[in-house]
């Protein structure tokens, strides 16, 4: 992950993998996309977030070649989008299935050689993949045979198992049991360790927060926000701090404000914003005298509440 | 073309492998085997004596029935009440009376038996009468029946096509049943591989992994290699439907030569004079047929036949694939099947009726050039000969037919296949043309 790079808000000078620049489109009777402009750094897990509806699978669709852009570009490797591209990247729809009468070896062995694998290519990197995630013993099976956590894991073999240089997964967790959520979410991480970009699309903001270094949000076929979530949170704190203590909390300086407090058999539960450019440090000066504190931090905003309060911004003005 | 390719393949071997196309094409050899073998093995189970009781009180046809191995003929005498009981009682199937007879109008024959008399019986016994009472009258006028026999001729006109080309022995009904046959078969093969297309089209939308395909390869390559990889199989059921049924033909024909030919109710009647004349004539009738077939064209007809039969197949099969997108499931498929089917349904009907009655006509040119109908109406024709210039029209059309379907099949499939959960119309549909992808 490019440390040195304020992206998205600033300008990035590190290495991009994707661009999209000005892409729009539009249905028949509804608009999709409308002058949708971000960077997708190499390397990075890039959060695609937003409501149904929004226009995220619309954007995947484009990047993916499934459909095309009524204007707008969007440049892989600094490169037109062009068809030859369609094998570095692995997509994971959110409508996704197999064959369900056909053979787990041979599907898998299939869809890698559309992707452009050579049969010997393909047959090889299917093997490393089922020993890696211990599913050899299917692949002679018919894909209805097996349960549906046994399908999702052959869903993502096929979805990696050409070494895709971007991989991009639309509401990847949304199918997925907690057990497979996890050995599919390690198996993404090290996808990043041996350099492949990740995207994640999905309306479930709280799923991938821990895992994106970098987010896009799109509501109503807009971008709202974009660049690496510790930017966007330093820029989205609210300087407000959650403290927990014993004794009976009375505030009556100008520099604090009290936003929510609540008492229970003598312990106490508040937040408190400060004001007045004034520190953390000053607080719990201030606090320490009168009260005795277990816990104090900050708190910082969820991309959820990030998201809730850009959204409602957009809707106001 | 490499992506088509790996489509066309898989669509093909998953076909060929299932167990319900190998039964299909093992089962179709074996009925044909059955349909010839039953009818010998049957006639051959029922050759028992049956024996019938003659009570003549006309006294006009003693020892005129002649036995057979089928039919034995034994006096009786008494009168009609007594024989009655009698017969009751014996081992007869049945017993025939003739009361005293006026030759012009020999009225009052009757044959009892304890179950309904068989057809077969009824018949030998008439025609049997009828020989002697004829007879009878022929000597009454004093007519010998030898020189009546030399009297009658047999008059057959043979039918020869003369063209630049030389002369050629044809017959009506040969040439009507090939070409009925190879329309019949194109008829069946694109309704039966055409469902296969919408049903694989439907099966990919329905278990969703298609838009995991087109995100490798363009949907057209997607749905071109499934309708070429379906054609490919139904050209291998159909090979393999000769081969095994030429087979199965001449290891039958080994077998049972010698009881097929003649067959036992012709050797029944073979005995007076007049059967073995239509029997001649039946053979004759069957060495012209033979002849007939060896006179068709059958390299243009097997040529033309796979024509159209791709053709054909390649112009419906696009637009079944584009019903099979444009729905959610096999149930949804009625409003737009319709139309595929009435011009196929009709030009079959039209094609039987008039067109074999009338292969020059302008209902079948029209029906013959036009892409929808030729592939059945042209097959009809080309058996009874059709001038060069309609034929290469009718397949400049044809072939221009399955490039505009195909164009239209592949704007409807792609929106249609990324579409779920709408109930789509044809005006639905018709928007689709227009959408830029």
């Amino acid at each position: 992950m490019p440390k040195n790079c304020t992206f998205g808000i600033i300008n990035c000078k590190a290495l991009s993998i994707l661009k999209i620049a000005g892409v729009s489109k539009r249905y028949a009777d509804h608009v999709a996309l409308q002058d949708v402009n971000f960077e997708i750094p190499a390397g990075s897990i890039f959060g695609l977030l937003g409501p149904n509806g929004a226009g995220k699978t619309s954007l995947i669709r484009i990047i993916t070649q499934i459909t095309g852009a009524d204007s707008g570009e969007v440049y892989f490797r600094n490169e037109k989008l062009k068809p030859d591209h369609i094998k570095y990247i692995g997509y994971l729809p959110e409508e996704r299935g197999l064959y369900k009468k056909m053979k787990v070896g041979e599907q898998l062995l299939y869809l890698a050689q559309l992707k452009g694998l050579s049969k010997s290519d393909a047959t090889q990197k299917i093997k490393s993949w089922i020993h890696k995630l211990d599913i050899a013993s299917w692949m002679n099976k018919n894909v209805e045979e097996l349960s549906k956590g046994m399908q999702q894991k052959v869903q993502f073999v096929a979805t990696v198992m050409h070494e895709p240089e971007l991989i991009i997964l639309d509401e990847p967790f949304s199918g997925f049991d907690p057990i497979n959520a996890n050995i599919i979410k390690d198996e993404i991480l090290e996808l990043r360790e041996k350099g492949s970009t990740i995207i994640f699309s999905t309306h479930r903001m709280e799923s991938v927060e821990e895992l994106c270094d970098y987010i896009a949000l799109i509501n109503r076929s807009r971008k709202v926000l974009d660049g690496s979530v510790q930017d966007i949170k330093d820029i989205y704190k609210t300087d407000t701090y959650l403290v927990e203590g014993k004794g009976r909390l009375l505030v009556l300086s100008p520099d604090f404000e009290v936003l929510e407090q609540t008492e229970n058999h003598g312990l106490f539960r508040a937040s408190i914003k400060l004001l007045n450019n004034t520190k953390p440090n000053d607080l719990l000066r201030y606090l320490i005298p009168t009260v005795e504190i277990h816990s104090f931090r900050e708190k910082i905003p969820s991309i959820n509440d990030i998201f809730i309060q850009k959204v409602n911004e957009n809707t106001h003005a | 073309m490499h992506k088509i390719w790996l489509i066309f393949q898989r669509e093909y071997l998953v076909r060929v492998r299932k167990k319900s196309f190998i039964i299909m094409t093992l089962l179709a050899p074996l009925l044909l085997a059955a349909f010839l073998v039953i009818p010998v093995l049957l006639a051959n189970i029922s050759d028992k004596t049956e024996e019938i009781g003659v009570l003549d009180e006309s006294g006009l046809f003693q020892n005129k029935f002649t036995s057979t191995p089928e039919r034995k003929f034994v006096s009786l005498s008494g009168n009609l009440n007594n024989a009655k009981a009698k017969f009751l009682q014996s081992k007869l199937t049945g017993f025939l009376y003739i009361p005293k007879l006026n030759l012009d109008n020999p009225a009052g024959i009757r044959l009892y038996s304890k179950s309904n008399a068989s057809i077969d019986n009824k018949l030998a016994i008439e025609s049997s009468l009828r020989n002697e009472i004829e007879n009878l009258k022929f000597q009454r006028s004093g007519i010998d029946r030898a020189t009546l026999e030399d009297i009658k001729t047999d008059v057959a006109v043979s039918t020869t096509n003369l063209s630049d080309e030389g002369e050629k022995d044809n017959n009506a009904f040969v040439t009507s049943a090939a070409g009925y046959a190879s329309a019949f078969l194109i008829y069946i093969f694109i309704f039966m591989y055409g469902v296969q297309i919408m049903r694989g089209v439907i099966e990919e939308k329905t278990s969703r992994i298609v838009e995991v395909i087109i995100s490798s390869v363009k949907p057209f390559q997607l749905m071109m290699g499934k309708i070429l990889g379906i054609a490919a199989v139904g050209l291998t059921q159909f090979l393999l439907w000769i081969i095994l049924s030429s087979l199965v033909t001449s290891v039958i024909g080994a077998q049972f030569r010698d009881k097929m030919v003649p067959p036992p109710t012709t050797a029944a009647i073979t005995a007076n004079p007049e059967n073995e004349y239509t029997a001649s004539k039946k053979t004759n009738a069957m060495q012209e047929a033979f002849k007939a077939f060896d006179n068709l064209n059958l390299p243009l007809i097997l040529g033309s036949f796979i024509f159209y039969f791709l053709g054909g197949y390649l112009l419906y099969g696009a637009l079944f694939g584009a019903v099979g997108a444009a729905v959610d499931n096999e149930t949804d498929t009625q409003q737009f099947m319709l139309p595929i089917t009435i011009p196929l349904v009709m030009t079959f009907v039209v094609a039987q009726t008039v067109i074999i009655k009338n292969p020059d006509g302008p209902v079948a040119f029209w029906m013959s050039v036009i892409p929808f109908t030729s592939p059945i109406a042209m097959m009809i024709r080309i058996p009874f000969g059709v001038p060069t210039y309609q034929l290469l029209l009718s397949m400049v059309l044809l072939v221009l037919g399955f490039i505009a379907t195909t164009w239209l099949a592949a704007r409807i499939y792609r929106v249609g296949i990324l579409m779920y959960g709408k109930k789509v119309n044809y005006k639905e549909l018709s928007k689709w043309l227009f959408y830029k992808v």
